[in-house]
């Protein structure tokens, strides 16, 4: 799977092997993750499809450093970047009381970047994402949209290895979602950075990413995983509409059937 | 009324029952209900405040009861704004103070005032002391509710965007707990008039609470008017400046 960007400007890479999550709750041992396998090449767009209650966003938070595994181990290969990853959470998780410049600025401030450098490097990432108008506005200023513009732009600017995104455009309405889709895949064109893309569609994934890692519930395992074999630069509203895109969807959804009656049938005996 | 606007009419309803019980009070005392050697009428008061104000006797007591209001009221909630910060963000700090909050809430400030006496002696100390004393309850106690229920979410976008402790003290903890911050000052602001009043009524020869116990005893009741009227003022006075203060402080926080 080639992308068409050059070996220099290429992201993190990961490896994950047999992690396993357990919480411990007051009705007992609740098992989040079991024997997640998964090797990300460094630049590689991948996303992780399920329902809720599968894990996803446990995996993607124990990536970012926020909740630890149980059993098993991850390796993270970010060296030349700043940072080994920044995250785009699902409601933007901008503060409120710091303005889009200031937010966008944090990740920056809290490693001691000096103020001028700091400055235009904000500057930079503020007109990737096309806000640089709306600098001095605060988050219950901005539409749904802009939030998460923002938000993109906090993690862009820390220049690290990976983006770990949760949902990021789920709570945005269709045309805005499409809009910054687009956005999203420009950029990562552009940058080479590794992504991870947490969705509960299929559709977006396939629309999205090189890969699509499909997981099941209860426990949280990966039941399958699917090259996505459209090339890059992407036009995402013609391959939406595109009968090659119609196919493959309607083949995950049959694998998904007949796997999801399987499982009906095993628990039914 | 029918010409004025809803918001014209609520004012002029807003002011009806103060003056209303102003105006039945002066008439009752004109009708000769009561003794107005005991119960002045407001026009009584009125006169004798511009007196007052002019001999210069009533910004003698106010400065002075100010003076010790504003000392007291910083003394006592920059400590209770830093140590609530502090609880919500760790444990052992939570649980090794609020035994002692648990306990020190519920005693009358005014109650310590003899053990601030001896502590402080007869001047401005003593006051200042009773003040930061009631004033910092309040505030802990709101400064901690505000950092406890700051949104999980925040603490999360900090700690990946490496965010260290201190940096989670000033720049999340700090400014997340604001609003509720500035609620507990409002309840502290009115907290240390509240205190200061009862404490200057013992042991001073200055303040607005000296003004009205003294007059009290000379039994100069309309003195004792103008001074419980000045607490309100002052009161309302400082109230009105803590929100404009508030105002521009926390500007995210939606019209």
């Amino acid at each position: 799977m080639e992308q068409p960007v050059t070996a220099a400007r290429r992201g993190a890479a990961v490896r994950i092997a047999a992690v396993r999550k357990e919480y411990v709750s007051a009705a007992g041992t609740v098992l989040a993750l079991s024997d997640i396998d998964l090797t990300i090449a460094a630049g590689e767009f991948v996303c992780i499809v399920g329902p809720s209650g599968c894990g996803k966003s446990t995996l993607l938070r124990i990536l970012a450093g926020l909740d630890r595994q149980t059993a098993g181990t991850i390796a993270v290969e970010a060296a030349g970047w700043e940072v080994e990853n920044a995250m785009v959470f699902q409601e933007s998780g901008l503060f409120p009381w710091m303005n889009v410049e200031t937010n966008v600025r944090f990740g920056l401030d809290t490693r001691g970047i000096p103020r001028a450098e700091a400055n235009g490097r904000v500057d930079e990432a503020l007109k990737l994402v096309g806000l640089s108008k709306f600098r001095k506005h605060y988050p219950h200023q901005l539409s749904g949209g802009m939030r998460q513009r923002s938000a993109i732009a906090r993690a862009f600017v820390t220049n690290p290895g990976m983006l770990l995104m949760d949902e990021p455009f789920a709570a945005l309405d269709a045309q805005n979602r499409v809009i910054l889709q687009a956005e999203l895949v420009r950029l990562w064109e552009q940058t080479g950075k590794t992504v991870i893309y947490i969705t509960h569609s299929i559709e977006e994934a396939l629309l999205l990413g090189n890969r699509t890692v499909i997981m099941t519930a209860q426990p949280g395992r990966i039941k399958t995983i699917i090259d996505v074999p459209f090339p890059h630069p992407r036009d995402l509203i013609q391959l939406s509409a595109s009968p090659e895109f119609g196919k493959l969807k309607l083949d995950i959804w049959r694998v998904l059937e007949e796997e999801v009656n399987r499982a009906r049938a095993e628990t039914e005996q | 009324m029918s010409g004025l606007s809803t918001k014209t009419r609520e004012r002029l309803l807003y002011l009806i029952s103060p003056i209303g019980l102003l105006a039945l009070w002066q008439v009752l005392l004109m009708m000769g209900f009561g003794d107005r050697r005991f119960i002045p009428a407001p026009t009584d008061i009125a006169y004798r405040y511009w007196e007052m104000v002019m001999s210069g006797e009533l910004a003698e007591h106010t400065t002075v009861t100010l003076y010790r209001v504003f000392t007291g009221f910083f003394v006592g909630s920059i400590p209770g704004i830093v140590v609530g910060l502090l609880m919500a963000m760790f444990r052992p700090v939570r649980i090794f103070v609020d035994p002692l909050i648990a306990a020190l809430f519920p005693i009358p400030k005014i109650a310590l005032m003899p053990l601030l006496l001896l502590v402080f002696g007869f001047g401005d100390a003593s006051k200042i002391a009773v003040v930061a004393i009631a004033v910092f309850f309040p505030v802990i106690i709101n400064t901690y509710s505000g950092a406890a229920n700051i949104e999980k979410i925040y603490w999360d976008v900090a700690r990946n965007f490496g965010a260290s402790q201190s940096v989670m003290f000033r720049r999340i903890v700090f400014f997340g707990a604001l609003p509720m911050i500035f609620a507990g000052l409002r309840i502290a602001l009115a907290v240390s008039f509240i205190v200061l009043v009862a404490a200057e009524f013992v042991a001073t020869k200055s303040g607005i609470g000296y003004l009205i116990w003294n007059s009290w005893e000379l039994l100069q009741v309309d003195v004792m008017f103008v001074g419980i009227v000045t607490v309100g003022l002052l009161g309302l006075i400082a109230t009105v400046c803590l929100q404009e203060i508030e105002r521009k402080v926390i500007p995210w926080k939606a019209e």
